[in-house]
């Protein structure tokens, strides 16, 4: 069943949106939250746990101190207070996800909370984002649901449970309602996940790869008439796991309950997963007891206390903050405002920083992110960093135009080779036989030919008119199916025709 | 705190996968509910001065080095569980439980 929607427009015409997120982060450390198991992505199932992770009877937890560090931090980074003291609530719930039937996490005391962060809008308006709190807890092991539709709950006959992820160290940071946004909404939302993703990326506390869940977004929404200070019920979207994804999620619940609301009836408060498949959300179900967690003090953990000393050394440990290291980076790269600004809005500032670290110069790299690699993304539907193009794929493809082996339009179909998974660029110029054709005498049939068919067009190049020449070219590039070298031909055609260059 | 009934066991129990008879049911409604009696009893102790307190040990920051220690083997892990496929735990469809 398709919910209603109404167009954005009018429902930003009608009504006021409110926002919130829970941005769950993974922290890479070496091991699990409370366990020594190994914290690693995509091993053999079931192998990288032990008796802490499955939940085994009678096992105690004990902190992993670099995931506390870690997390103080992301609070400090989000310009939050740190508590003197805090502990660790256990989150009642049943659900094969955890083996222990509850979640260790924070309840009323917090590790971080009273925070902010600045996000800058695609146009460089800063809009605060207050934090409501980071809190420390465990990540749930891998449900995938078998039988039934493609993988989904829904009708699924069974599910197979991976406990690799159980246990590994999480940071949910929470932020405050977000009022005010209008009409910008969808784009805050990506703006502060984006945000949050590049500041523990920063901080080197997250490998920040959303494609591997290592950021994952709850995003909730809520509309009001306008000059209304209630706010409106609110849905929670789950599962939003891709910077496009949030900003299309967020549109699209906003157009959604603009419908509701406007039928008359009440929004339902709910979990709304998230479809990237068709783009949006559906009814989810509540998790079993989810109106109880029946929260308690963690009596298998001993509480965290935080000396001012510790805080102020992690403190000094921290990197220059994103916006400091953008103005940085701009000036080591050279870019304008304006290119700099396309680059941050098209999400590949890091893939650039990495190009440029793997060999490329600056302007190179923003070359080929911006004019190959971004509008390919667009086409294929993901984030440019997620279309899996190695920054030595680029300078290898760089190297080989700067060498004369290819041309640039050669170099864009390597590229598209390597997307398609033929192989190295070297492997793809060899198999798909793309090499600049330097050898003067085919070139030359291909000149004479061109000038013969086109007479006219030889006398303006004999006359001196010398931008002429393009047609020329584009006859011989024709002629050998883009394999020419054009600075070779242009050459050979003003010989040929006995004019100086 | 509230008192504890035959349904709430019997509403846990689905919850856990754990079948019980009407006779389990009945005996273990009977002694959860002293025990929940019991600890209404410290509530009952503790006045207002007496702050909450999750530990009884003054211990803060019992932490561990992030080091990598001992793992199972898929095989160990899933010995035990009640039904497996392919080195994963295999369970009941979940959505039309409860």
């Amino acid at each position: 069943m398709t919910d209603a929607t109404l167009s954005f427009e009018e429902a930003m015409e009608k009504y006021d949106p409110v926002l919130g997120f829970e941005v769950h982060v993974e922290l890479n450390t070496k091991t699990k939250m409370f366990s020594s198991a190994p914290n690693v992505f995509g091993d053999e199932p079931n192998t990288n746990v032990n008796e802490v992770d499955l939940g085994m009877p009678g096992v105690l937890p004990v902190v992993n101190k670099t995931a506390i560090e870690s997390s103080i931090k992301i609070g400090l980074a989000l310009n939050c207070k740190i508590a003197e003291r805090c502990r660790f609530a256990r989150k009642n719930y049943f659900y094969p996800d955890t083996p222990k039937n509850f979640q260790t996490s924070q309840y009323d005391e917090p590790i971080a909370y009273d925070g902010y962060l600045d996000v800058e809008l695609s146009d460089g308006t800063v809009f605060r984002v207050e934090i409501e709190r980071a809190h420390m807890e465990e990540d749930a092991g891998k449900l995938t649901h078998m039988g039934g539709a493609t993988g989904r709950i829904q009708g699924a006959d069974y599910s197979l449970v991976d406990y690799n992820r159980s246990g590994v160290p999480l940071v949910e940071i929470v932020t405050k309602p977000i009022e005010g946004a209008g009409s910008r909404a969808p784009e805050l939302a990506k703006a502060y996940v984006a945000a949050v993703r590049e500041i523990v990326k920063n901080l080197g506390v997250s490998d920040a790869k959303m494609e591997r869940g290592n950021v994952r977004c709850d995003a909730n929404v809520s509309l009001r008439p306008h000059g209304r200070e209630r706010f409106g019920i609110r849905s929670e979207t789950k599962n939003v796991n891709s910077l496009r994804a949030v900003e299309h999620a967020v549109r699209y619940e906003i157009q959604r309950h603009a419908a509701v609301l406007d039928s008359g009836e009440p929004v339902t408060q709910e979990t709304r997963h998230w479809h990237e498949d068709t783009r949006t959300t559906t009814s989810g179900r509540a998790k079993s007891d989810a109106d109880d967690y029946r929260y308690f003090p963690e009596p298998d953990l001993v509480p965290i206390t935080a000396s001012r000393e510790w805080v102020e050394e992690l403190r000094a440990t921290l990197p220059e903050p994103p916006a400091a290291r953008r103005k940085r980076l701009q000036a080591d790269w050279g870019y304008s405002d304006l290119e700099f600004r396309d680059v941050v809005n098209a999400g590949v500032m890091d893939e650039i920083e990495e190009t440029i670290a793997a060999g490329a110069t600056a302007t190179v790299a923003r070359k080929w992110w911006m004019g190959e690699i971004v509008g390919r993304a667009k086409t294929a539907d993901v984030d440019p960093g997620q279309l899996g193009v190695a920054p030595a794929t680029i300078v290898e493809l760089n190297q080989m135009v700067e060498d004369g082996k290819i041309n640039n339009k050669m170099a864009s179909e390597v590229l598209d080779g390597v997307l398609a998974g033929e192989g190295t660029p070297a492997e793809i110029v060899e198999k798909r036989g793309l090499a600049v054709v330097s050898d003067d005498a085919p070139l030359l049939e291909a000149i004479d030919a061109a000038l013969a068919a086109q007479p006219d067009v030889a006398d303006k190049i004999r006359a001196g008119k010398l931008q002429a020449i393009g047609a020329i070219v584009g006859g011989v590039m024709k002629a050998t199916r883009g394999q020419a070298d054009a600075g070779r031909v242009k050459e050979l055609i003003l010989q040929r025709l006995g004019v100086e260059g | 705190m509230a008192a504890i009934n035959r349904d709430d066991v019997a509403h846990l129990a689905q919850l856990a996968h754990i079948e019980m008879s009407a006779e389990e049911l009945d005996r273990m409604a009977g002694e959860l509910a002293v025990i929940v009696e019991s600890v209404k009893s410290v509530s009952e102790a503790a006045g207002d001065d007496v702050p909450a307190t999750s530990h009884p040990i003054p211990l803060t920051n019992v932490f561990r080095e992030d080091v990598v220690g001992h793992t199972f083997t898929a095989e160990q892990s899933l010995n035990g569980a009640p039904d497996a496929y392919e080195g994963r735990f295999k369970v009941p469809a979940i959505l039309d439980e409860d």
